[in-house]
């Protein structure tokens, strides 16, 4: 066997002489790795973390939602609807039934970020499953895999939630599929074209060259890759997909009442324009903001990880 | 520009980008008509000396210090407009890649006439002539028809040629040419090599020219330029360069060679170690961490430039020592014959 | 052969015997079909018509410029890309069939690529990457992880520093030496190396060539070096094979094929090596004109447009690769006896 490596013997064949290099005795260096350097990245970029800041905030707030709303959300008074906001009892008044606006908004968050984030996740998995396996194998599969995604994505995402809620019926469940189903051919194209982007390279040759499957292939050196910038598309259709649950629940296809969704707030409250535009809006702001808040999070993140070292 | 001064005076370097000095005082003076290379490996700063001589770097994220003379005028004190007549009209450039240069959207012959007519008043049919005669000055056959391809549609060493074209088509006095035959192949490389020669020659063209590849230095350059960490180490003509090396890297990269080997087999000798961090620089010669000769002056204090003989520059404290370990081992270029002083 | 001390006889896995060749490529054929603007089907011989062997623990140079088709040979023998036809035995045996499936052969035949940084995963850790073979390969993960560990030590990068290291922290040179690693995890016996020191400083191609001549001997492998440098395939291979437009043209001892190429575009490919001499520069170049497209290779041989010695004979007839001397053989009707060309030796004096 060869003689020790020592660092002597290193020196003299080009080992590596670089001040940074140093490392403790027995110890392992250990880089911080890519997500690391994301995150890195991430926690220095006052936007996303502003941002990010803002989603917790409202994810806190809908997971303890039942707990700590100041009224009940179903009980209304008759003798109190429409309240402006900055009243004595209801702070952000109250809705054509008389229920507190904070204690609904705070519930509704629940629903809404449900509704919202839900369909985007089912789909990241199915898209990336079907895009990586379209982009890796390429040939006939990627052709009839594609074509039929294709499909889907001719009509507009809007008219084609709409039609599919109209088809399930209104209901939660429903509209979780629905939208999934719009969701799916989106995320399968952009993964289908990451992968094909790195199927060619020589690190993947060198992989099929070590005699893995293309199972295995797919798992360990694909996935990493292109798990990325598929996350992060994602995470941009999340106020895509609140917006559009919102705007089933609006048409009656999505959330039944009581329940408080703020989409299905906006459209019952639309009466009230008129009388009080400010409570009116206020479901509309709440979607507003969460949709910006996970826009910007998003981006922070694909310009996080855009960075090359 | 009078034919007494020089072509390219660099006086004192410097540049930087951000924290990193990339190029760490560079002397050097090129006469007219004279070509010389930039010999160096990957941090050596030869490519940033060489665009820092047109001004290529963007005025905000980098730092040039010294002097710049180049056609006579004085590069650093050059107005935006000045600075675009000045390229292409005094000093030229040729690149690695051809396809970089040409626009794929317009024909060659087109971006060459618009390049002429950039520069000159003259009427665009005698542009074209002049497109016309220089592609035959730079050998590409059926020159006529070649004016109207596209790049694309061309090969790599008649794009090459063509590229040359182009930087000669407004009769500038220096051209520089960057890792001009890197991504050739070896038979279209020397034709290259030998058209630049020749356009030296006839045109009276100064040329510098960076490549890391010794033997084209040589076919090309009457003097080289070892550079190493942002610095000259050693500057002479490539007779006392590459046959009377003076400085330890230099006998490094001679003997690193393949053809330095002994007989097939056996071990190349080897610079130890890897390129230096030049956002860490040490406070002596930068390639003492890897020099068979260093000691401990070398590590403290930076070496002086000393002229061993006319015209050949080594910047060294052990030049002596340098020189006789060199003689008495390999020596990979004419190793039959016994090496002059 | 192993990495992890075991004493292994690297001939341990030997069928045929020393003179058996470990590679033997008969008729390799690949062509490309391209669709030009204006619906005209054409096709890129990108290798058309191969033979060579590759005898054990022997270095094969494979030499040749733009549109030789020595990448493509390459990707055909490790089965990255399919053959149109050939034949390829691996110590005897028929690579693809029952007796070599491809799973097989890759455990011996393994390539190291020339873009050091494009080879790795840049997800993965160096010593990840290394790993990935033998864990596919049913190799235990923490022994994976040892033997992955030990090869690091053994070309040169200290485990400690580098193990966890992602491969845009470490420089070109070292990556190099990484793909090094992670093609003798597999343990193979024949190691393709396509042009994998092209792209690093000459400083540092230095040291990975050193490292290749004791891997080498070490490991008892065989070596397929394909390069455009000829100093280097000059300086590591026992025999070269020179190719041009898909097709071999020479192939011999290095000394003997480089020192006094029979085959006229050898000649002109040593020639066209800049010379280091500064009181002896090259005067002229040998040949003009950049290399061909395989697109539409001439008729006959191949060389005939560009070669000094063409005649008539050259643009009709193909020549074949026969033997001038032992063990080196040319396709050129120039070397020929008999071919028809007016300098062939005389069939009656050559022996």
């Amino acid at each position: 066997m060869t003689a020790p490596v020592t660092a002597a013997s290193m020196a003299l064949d080009g080992g590596l002489l670089t001040a940074d290099d140093a490392a403790p005795e027995g110890a392992f260096v250990s880089s911080r790795g890519f997500w690391g350097h994301v995150g890195h990245r991430l926690v220095r970029d006052p936007v996303a973390m502003g941002a990010g800041a803002v989603i917790l905030l409202v994810v806190i707030v809908a997971i303890l939602a039942p707990w700590i709303t100041p009224m009940d959300p179903y009980k209304g008074s008759m003798l109190r609807r429409l309240k402006h906001v900055g009243d004595a009892t209801y702070w952000l008044g109250s809705d054509e039934l008389g229920r507190d606006m904070i204690s609904r908004l705070m519930l509704g968050a629940r629903l809404s970020l449900f509704i919202g984030v839900t369909p985007v996740l089912i789909a990241f998995v199915i898209g990336s499953g079907i895009g990586v396996l379209a982009g890796y194998v390429g040939g006939w599969t990627n052709t009839i895999l594609m074509r039929t995604i294709d499909v889907f994505f001719a009509f507009p995402s809007v008219l084609l939630a709409i039609a599919l809620s109209g088809a399930l019926g209104a209901g939660i469940f429903n509209s979780i599929v629905s939208l999934t189903f719009v969701f799916v051919p989106q995320i399968a194209r952009v993964a289908e074209s990451v992968t094909t982007g790195i199927r060619r390279r020589d690190y993947i040759d060198a992989a099929k060259l070590s005699g893995a499957s293309a199972l295995t292939i797919m798992r360990v050196q694909v996935l990493g890759n292109v798990v990325g910038p598929i996350f992060v598309y994602s995470t941009s259709l999340i106020s895509v997909s609140m917006i559009l649950a919102s705007g089933l629940s609006f048409l009656g296809l999505g959330v039944r009442p009581p329940e408080p969704e703020w989409g299905l707030m906006l459209n019952t409250l639309r009466t009230a324009i008129y009388v009080n535009p400010v409570v009116a809006a206020l479901p509309g702001v709440c979607i507003f903001v969460v949709s910006i808040a996970f826009n910007l999070f998003s981006d922070g993140l694909r310009a996080a990880m855009e960075i090359r070292q | 520009m009078s034919s007494s001064e020089p072509a390219v005076v660099l006086r004192d370097l410097r540049v930087a980008f951000g924290k990193v000095q990339v190029v760490d005082g560079v002397d050097l003076t090129l006469e007219r008509g004279q070509a010389i290379a930039l010999i160096g490996e990957s941090g050596s700063g030869k490519s940033v000396t060489l665009r820092a001589i047109l001004r290529l770097f963007p005025e905000g994220r980098s730092r040039i210090e010294g002097q710049i003379l180049a056609a006579g005028r004085d590069v650093q004190a050059l107005t935006k407009r000045q600075l675009a007549d000045f390229r292409g009209g005094d000093v030229s450039m040729i690149f690695q890649e051809p396809l970089l240069a040409f626009d794929p959207v317009y024909t060659v012959g087109r971006q060459i006439t618009e390049a002429i007519l950039r520069h000159e008043t003259i009427s665009k049919g005698e542009a074209r002539e002049r497109a016309l005669a220089l592609f035959e000055r730079v050998r590409i056959p059926s020159p006529e028809r070649r004016l109207d391809n596209y790049p694309h549609e061309m090969s790599g060493g008649m794009r090459q040629r063509a590229m040359i074209a182009l930087a000669l088509s407004c009769r500038p006095q220096v051209l520089l040419a960057d890792e001009p035959t890197t991504a050739l192949d070896a038979t279209v490389q020397i034709q290259v090599l030998l058209l630049l020669r020749e356009l030296q020659r006839d045109l009276g063209l100064s040329i510098v020219i960076v490549t890391h590849d010794l033997g084209a230095a040589v076919e090309v350059a009457d003097r080289i330029a070892v550079m190493y960490a942002g610095r000259i180490v050693e500057t002479g003509t490539a007779h006392q360069v590459v046959l009377d090396p003076h400085h330890p890297y230099t006998i490094g990269l001679l003997r690193s060679r393949a053809e330095g080997a002994l007989a097939k087999g056996s071990r190349l000798q080897t610079i130890p170690g890897s390129p230096p961090d030049l956002a860490n620089r040490p406070p002596g010669c930068p390639f003492a961490p890897r020099c068979f000769l260093a000691e401990e002056r070398c590590r403290r204090e930076m070496p002086p430039v000393a002229e061993i003989a006319p015209g050949h520059r080594v910047a060294c404290w052990r030049t002596e020592e340098a020189a006789s370990a060199y003689r008495a081992g390999p020596t990979p270029v004419r190793a039959a014959e016994p090496v002059l002083a | 052969m192993s990495v992890i001390p075991d004493g292994h006889d690297p001939f341990a896995r030997d069928r045929g015997g020393p003179a058996q060749p470990l590679l033997s490529v008969s008729g390799l054929y690949k062509h490309f079909p391209v669709r030009k603007a204006g619906g005209k089907k054409q096709v890129v011989r990108a290798v058309d018509g191969v033979d060579f062997d590759v005898l054990k623990g022997e270095t094969l140079g494979i030499v040749g410029e733009s549109g030789c088709g020595k990448s493509t040979t390459a990707k055909l023998l490790m089965g990255l890309i399919e053959r149109d036809a050939g034949g390829l035995l691996y110590d005897g045996q028929a690579v693809g069939e029952r007796a070599m499936p491809w799973r097989s052969y890759r455990r011996e035949v393994q390539m190291v690529f020339q873009d050091s940084y494009a080879s790795l995963n840049p997800r993965m850790t160096v010593e990840q990457s290394i790993a990935f073979g033998p864990k596919v390969n049913g190799v235990p993960g923490r022994e994976a992880v040892e033997r992955a560990r030990a090869l690091l030590a053994r070309v040169g990068l200290e485990p400690r520093r580098f193990a966890g290291r992602y491969p845009h922290e470490i420089s070109g040179g070292q990556r190099q030496r990484v793909n090094i690693a992670r093609a003798l995890a597999l343990e193979p016996r024949l190691v393709l190396l396509d042009e994998a020191v092209s792209a690093l400083d000459k400083s540092v191609e230095a040291q990975v060539l050193n490292l290749l001549l004791d891997l080498k001997a070490e490991f008892g492998l065989t070596y397929i070096f394909i390069s455009h440098d000829l100093n280097v395939v000059r300086f590591i291979s026992d025999r070269v094979m020179v190719m041009y437009l898909g097709r071999v043209s020479e192939i011999g001892p290095s000394d003997a094929v480089l020192d006094a190429p029979a085959h006229p575009y050898t000649e002109a490919l040593m020639a066209s090596m800049p010379s280091l001499d500064p009181d002896n520069r090259t005067a002229v170049a040998l040949l003009a004109g950049d290399p061909p497209n395989p697109i539409d290779p001439p008729s006959g041989c191949r060389f005939h447009p560009r070669c000094p010695l063409a005649e008539e004979v050259c643009g009709v007839t193909e020549p074949p690769l026969d033997g001038i001397r032992p063990l080196h053989r040319v396709a050129c009707l120039a070397r020929q006896p008999g071919s028809g060309h007016a300098r062939a030796p005389n069939p009656a004096l050559a022996a």
